[in-house]
């Protein structure tokens, strides 16, 4: 048996065989060949076996995943059928006595930069599909399998360099016990993703790759950021008992789900919870949220070739304002750079993206695409209890603008007889720091703040949070980041609005003591931490925490105020 | 041999799914089918061969059939193009 460290990304223990989502090797040399005949035959049973599997994951893509997506398969396999492609190929083989690999991968090559250099984003998107269909032929005439993750049937972990979006969208949620990842860290796309599927996730483990293969029977523990790989019966009996204690503790916390959240000394702060989908709902009613304190209208954007239409995003918000009732819905605006691309936007690659041309910046740039947007949410507000906040607002003049902008499509739209609410509160996450330090500024013109402290971290420690290399910086109980914190909500109450926090620390056992003493008013956080914050919070004195939040701002290191922490809430 | 012109309707033109349709349906015929638009001349059973038009909404084409089956399938694939909305 092995053991990996990694980085406990999402709770629960979960036991069972390896799926390894890898690529495989597909390089192969280029040579001669001396029987043309059984060349062919060679690339034409490759073709058929292609054909095979293609048609079973269409079929079992349609019923798990529905026809929409299942279209993306009906569209490969006309590729691979396709007599353009594969009358070439055979005539590369026949003429110039290649190998079928090398005939492949040329003229497949060829047709990929032609459709790659189409002015047309759906065509550019086709190239995907020859690329894909490509992959899929080559295996076959390699013999080795490419994997398939929306045919998996049992239950499996899913082991992975890294999860993407469309990867995680091909899992079938019923049979993916946990996964288990190479790279990333609590705030990653594959970590983030992990929660809101509500499956123990361990990620940043550096060789879970190398070390696990198909079928062995791995332990993902997402308590302790633990992989075991083949671990011994007692092992696995051990596990099964830390499984149902925390099953059992679950269901503890389970009956705080209607209570209110109030602290030992009676001080109310909300739980709210971060979202990405209508889909997600489900989880922050099951978990007892207060209202959403995220909604990340980006995912409206990503996984497909063009913008959504204003149209589509309405439904969106309607449902989430519905399904919420009235309790406090905060949609961010269109956050899209940084780590995360838009390809049919086509923006010039950056070297410092993370720096560039992100989130307002980009929607007060490309106007339309923002305007879409906030049409969308204005016709929406009527449903539910909107509050809306741009992000990555670093001057009062981008905040102006963009409640300029709003301004004018709200009026707009009420001279078209659209009805708009009338109370709709407009905030900004605070994320860098200049915004934090200008806070008591800030207060006087937005309705309240949303402090996003995965960026603020990054931005005021500068440290890339994508770098393994300095991930040591990621330190959200530095005194540094903790006086901002205190800036942030201390301006926002001497101006009488409210200061929530919709970053991972807000749900962090070791910070909730700090915020609840610096005053924060509404905690966002993935919604499955919702109930263990407001057990944790029953048990905190606020005054107490005031006090400890007072000698924690004057310490020099992170590791004082971790043990300050430890010592006042033991 | 069998022909017919159509003017592109729908507001998409010819790619995505109109496009799988009419490859789908010209498949399934023996005859050889060609599609032609701007003087450009395809194989209407290549999906590759048809995208690679950009046929938009108003464009002129002709389909074109030569073989045993050539007016079923012309029938078949003026009677896609007009249920599904896509050209008349």
């Amino acid at each position: 048996m092995t053991f990996l460290q990694g980085i406990a990304a999402s709770n629960g223990i979960a036991i069972a065989k390896a799926y390894r989502l890898v690529e495989p090797n597909l390089s192969f040399e280029k040579h001669t060949v001396e029987d043309i005949t059984s060349e062919v035959n060679r690339f034409k049973t490759a073709i058929e076996k292609s054909k095979v599997e293609l048609e079973a994951i269409r079929d079992s893509a349609k019923i798990e995943l529905g026809a929409d997506k299942a279209a993306i398969f009906e569209a490969h396999l006309l590729v691979l059928t396709d007599p353009e492609l594969n009358g070439p190929i055979v005539d590369k083989i026949q003429s110039e006595k290649v190998n079928a690999e090398a005939a492949l991968k040329e003229t497949a090559d060829m047709f990929v930069s032609m459709f790659e250099q189409m002015d047309n984003e759906y065509m550019k998107e086709r190239a995907a599909d020859i690329r894909d269909v490509t992959k899929r032929i080559l295996s076959h005439l390699l013999g080795v399998q490419l994997v398939n993750p929306s045919m998996i049937a049992e239950e499996v972990i899913i082991v992975a360099e890294d999860l993407t979006p469309s990867d995680t969208a091909q899992l079938n949620r019923q049979y993916v016990l946990g996964f288990t990842t190479d790279i990333g860290g609590r705030t990653s796309h594959s970590a983030i993703m992990a929660r809101s599927m509500e499956i123990p996730a361990v990620v940043g483990t550096k060789t879970a790759t190398e070390e696990i293969t198909n079928g062995d029977l791995v332990i993902v523990d997402g308590l302790k950021g633990e992989v075991h790989i083949n671990p011994t019966p007692e092992l696995v009996e051990e596990y099964r008992n830390i499984h149902q204690q925390f099953e059992a503790q679950k269901s503890e916390w389970a009956k705080l789900v209607n209570e209110k959240t109030l602290s030992a000394d009676d001080h109310h702060v909300e739980l709210a919870a971060n979202i990405g989908t209508p889909n997600d709902l489900k989880g922050v009613i099951e978990n007892g949220g207060e209202g959403v304190g995220l909604y990340r209208t980006e995912f409206l954007y990503m996984g497909r070739d063009q913008l959504p239409t204003e149209e589509e995003q309405f439904e969106a918000y309607k449902a989430v304002l519905e399904g919420m009732k009235d309790k406090p819905v905060v949609v961010r605006t269109l956050d899209i750079g940084g780590d995360k691309e838009l390809p049919y936007l086509q923006l010039p690659k950056e070297l410092n993206p993370f720096l560039g041309f992100r989130a307002i910046r980009l929607c007060l740039e490309e106007q339309d695409i923002f305007r879409t947007q906030l049409r969308a949410l204005l016709r929406a507000s009527i449903y539910g209890n909107l509050k809306i906040m741009f992000p990555m607002i670093a001057t009062l003049d981008e905040f102006r603008e963009a409640k300029a902008i709003l301004e004018d499509e709200k009026q707009k739209l009420n001279a078209s007889g659209q009805k708009v609410s009338d109370s709709i509160e407009l905030g900004i996450m605070v994320e860098i720091p200049s915004t934090a330090v200008l806070a008591d500024q800030f207060a006087k013109e937005v309705d309240f703040f949303s402090i996003g402290t995965n960026d603020l971290i990054q931005y005021t420690m500068a440290a890339d949070r994508m770098n393994q290399r300095v991930s040591y910086l990621y330190q959200p109980y530095s005194p540094s980041i903790l006086r901002l914190v205190k800036m942030v909500i201390d301006a926002a109450h001497a101006e009488g609005k409210w200061a929530g926090m919709c970053g991972e620390m807000a749900g962090d056992e070791t910070a909730i003591p700090l915020l609840l003493g610096l005053g924060l008013d509404e905690f966002s956080m993935s919604a499955t931490s919702i109930l263990k914050a407001r057990s944790q919070i029953k048990k905190l004195n606020k005054v107490e925490m005031e006090n400890l939040a007072k000698q924690v701002l004057n310490m020099q290191t992170t590791a004082q105020v971790i043990e300050a922490v430890n010592a006042a809430t033991k | 041999m069998a022909e017919k012109q159509f003017k592109v309707t729908a507001d998409t033109g010819i790619h995505a799914r109109p496009a799988t349709l009419l490859v789908q349906t010209a498949s399934r015929f023996d005859s050889e089918i060609n599609l032609e638009y701007k003087g450009k001349k395809v194989n209407l059973k290549s999906i590759m061969g048809v995208m690679s038009l950009g046929i938009g909404q108003g464009a002129d084409i002709s389909i074109s059939a030569e073989g045993s089956d050539s007016e079923e399938a012309i029938r078949s694939l003026d009677e896609l193009l007009k249920k599904e909305g896509l050209a008349e």
